[in-house]
């Protein structure tokens, strides 16, 4: 397993655990990741609302840069936001030649073009159908029993793109949660809109989604997530959010890497569990 | 014949009518209204996704830009998913953005600033400094209170050695050539 690698803006900042925690994970089941050279911002949400080819050139630049460096190998994305992105243009690119032309006329500028047959893969997908799950239970040394994880996918490696998983009702996440020993909390929350950038503009309507999806993780001693987005919503607004729901709604949130990762026997620090912003005393006393 | 094609300047030179390509996108909707059913935002709007589309095709460009429904879009996706005529409906939502912040219009200005400054900091270094962008919106929005909205959740951040003061700077502009040629593009357009 070899991927060309693209961690995003968010995975040298705010969400520096994912990065960690994907890097030590895909280190210890034997997959290699070549980071993309100089690779630069995918957009996010931002560029779409600003310009339409500002948010197409700015994945596809990646997209070139990954195919220089070798155009056999995929680009395995952690961030469900800039996945979508670069997904967008792969599929643009490959069934409409004048989007083609028109994304290599801008790309011009620095001397790169995209071919448009590079696949681009979410984590999860490479978790769950390149790893697997039965090669997570071979090498779980820390078994999680005892503990209850709730899948979230959030919405852009689901959606619009049905590739790896049923966008609406979810599963993928299972059976790598079930390898490590823990069982899976049974909801139906786990493919819902955490509010994306909402939280920073309109934070009323977000504290609404983040609170129903809190709610209904309840009983489980954690949410397992798979983007920096989801992931700093619901585990930086719980008090704002418990405020709003009167009642309490605190509880772990965990990127998906590092859980593996600590069921696969790697440390706390190695899967930089002290960067979380919601890890509770009793999740911590169920991993020792 | 709609509202925005039946405009004309003094010249009588019809008006730019950039509803037009966006109503080429919705121009096979029903009205079924499953987008609304499907929108985990709808509750917030005051117009539901399928009025906004069937504005959008009877060209009521004032109607559509005094309402708040396209910019609740959080991009979920599960509208376009679920159109059982396979409209490309986020896509559109989109299209409806980037009008908004063309045009400078007033009712938008939180989130147009918020992207704004988010590609600002792109344009000055290539990749995002998270602590940068939140300045520069700040900045944008003239709002001496906002920044304590958001002082406990940079106070945590950057305990935890996440994110750290960062002063809007220049930078290296590594990705100029690529923003002036969209820039150049769609002006043309």
């Amino acid at each position: 397993m070899k991927y060309l690698y693209y961690p995003g803006c968010s995975l040298e900042g705010t969400a520096a655990e994912y990065d960690a925690s994907t890097q030590a994970l895909m280190a210890a089941v034997g997959a290699e990741l070549l980071e993309i050279e100089d690779w630069t911002c995918c957009g996010a949400s931002a560029a779409e609302g600003v310009s339409e080819w500002l948010s197409y050139a700015l994945p596809a630049r990646n997209i070139a840069l990954a195919e220089k460096m070798n155009s056999e190998l995929d680009i395995l994305v952690p961030c469900s936001a800039c996945y979508l992105n670069l997904k967008k243009v792969t599929e643009k690119a490959r069934d409409k030649a004048d989007f083609r032309s028109t994304i290599n006329d801008i790309l011009a500028e620095e001397a790169l073009s995209i071919g448009g047959k590079t696949e681009v893969r979410h984590l999860l997908d490479v978790l769950s159908s390149d790893l697997g799950a039965k090669k997570i239970r071979d090498r779980v040394r820390r078994p999680l029993e005892g503990m209850t994880i709730a899948p979230y996918y959030g919405c852009q490696c689901l959606r619009p793109y049905r590739v790896f998983d049923d966008p609406e009702a979810p599963r993928s996440m299972e059976p790598l949660i079930e390898a490590t020993g823990a069982a899976v909390h049974s909801w139906d929350m786990g493919g819902r809109c955490c509010g994306a950038s909402h939280m920073n503009t309109k934070q009323e309507v977000a504290l609404q989604l983040v609170g129903g999806i809190l709610k209904a993780a309840r009983g489980a001693d954690a949410v397992a997530t798979v983007c920096p987005m989801c992931q700093m919503n619901l585990e930086a607004y719980q008090s704002r959010a418990s405020e709003e729901f009167g009642e309490d709604l605190n509880i772990s949130v965990v990127y998906l890497p590092q859980l593996l990762g600590l069921a696969l026997g790697l440390s706390e620090k190695e899967v930089r569990l002290d960067l979380n912003l919601a890890v509770s005393a009793g999740f911590r006393e169920k991993l020792s | 014949m709609n509202e925005t094609t039946a405009l004309r300047q003094e010249n009588n030179e019809p008006i730019v009518d950039d509803l037009a390509p966006i109503r080429e996108m919705v121009q096979a909707c029903i009205q079924c209204g499953t987008c609304t059913g499907s929108c985990p935002n709808a509750f917030a709007m005051d117009r539901t996704p399928r009025q906004m589309w069937r504005l959008v095709l009877m060209g009521r460009k004032s109607t559509i830009f005094s309402s708040q429904t396209f910019s609740l879009c959080s991009a979920c996706y599960a509208c376009t998913l679920r159109c059982p005529r396979g409209l490309p409906l986020t896509e559109a939502i989109g299209r409806l953005k980037q009008i908004a912040a063309r045009e400078r219009l007033a009712l938008y200005k939180k989130s147009d600033r918020f992207y704004e400054s988010f590609i600002s900091s792109v344009r000055r270094h290539g990749r995002v400094r998270e602590m940068e962008f939140m300045t520069l919106y700040f900045m944008a929005m003239k709002n001496p209170f906002l920044p304590l909205k958001f002082s406990s959740l940079g106070m945590r951040l950057m305990a935890r050695g996440k994110v750290s003061v960062q002063v809007p700077s220049r930078g290296k502009r590594p990705l100029e050539g690529i923003f002036r040629k969209v820039e150049e593009l769609e002006a043309g357009r």
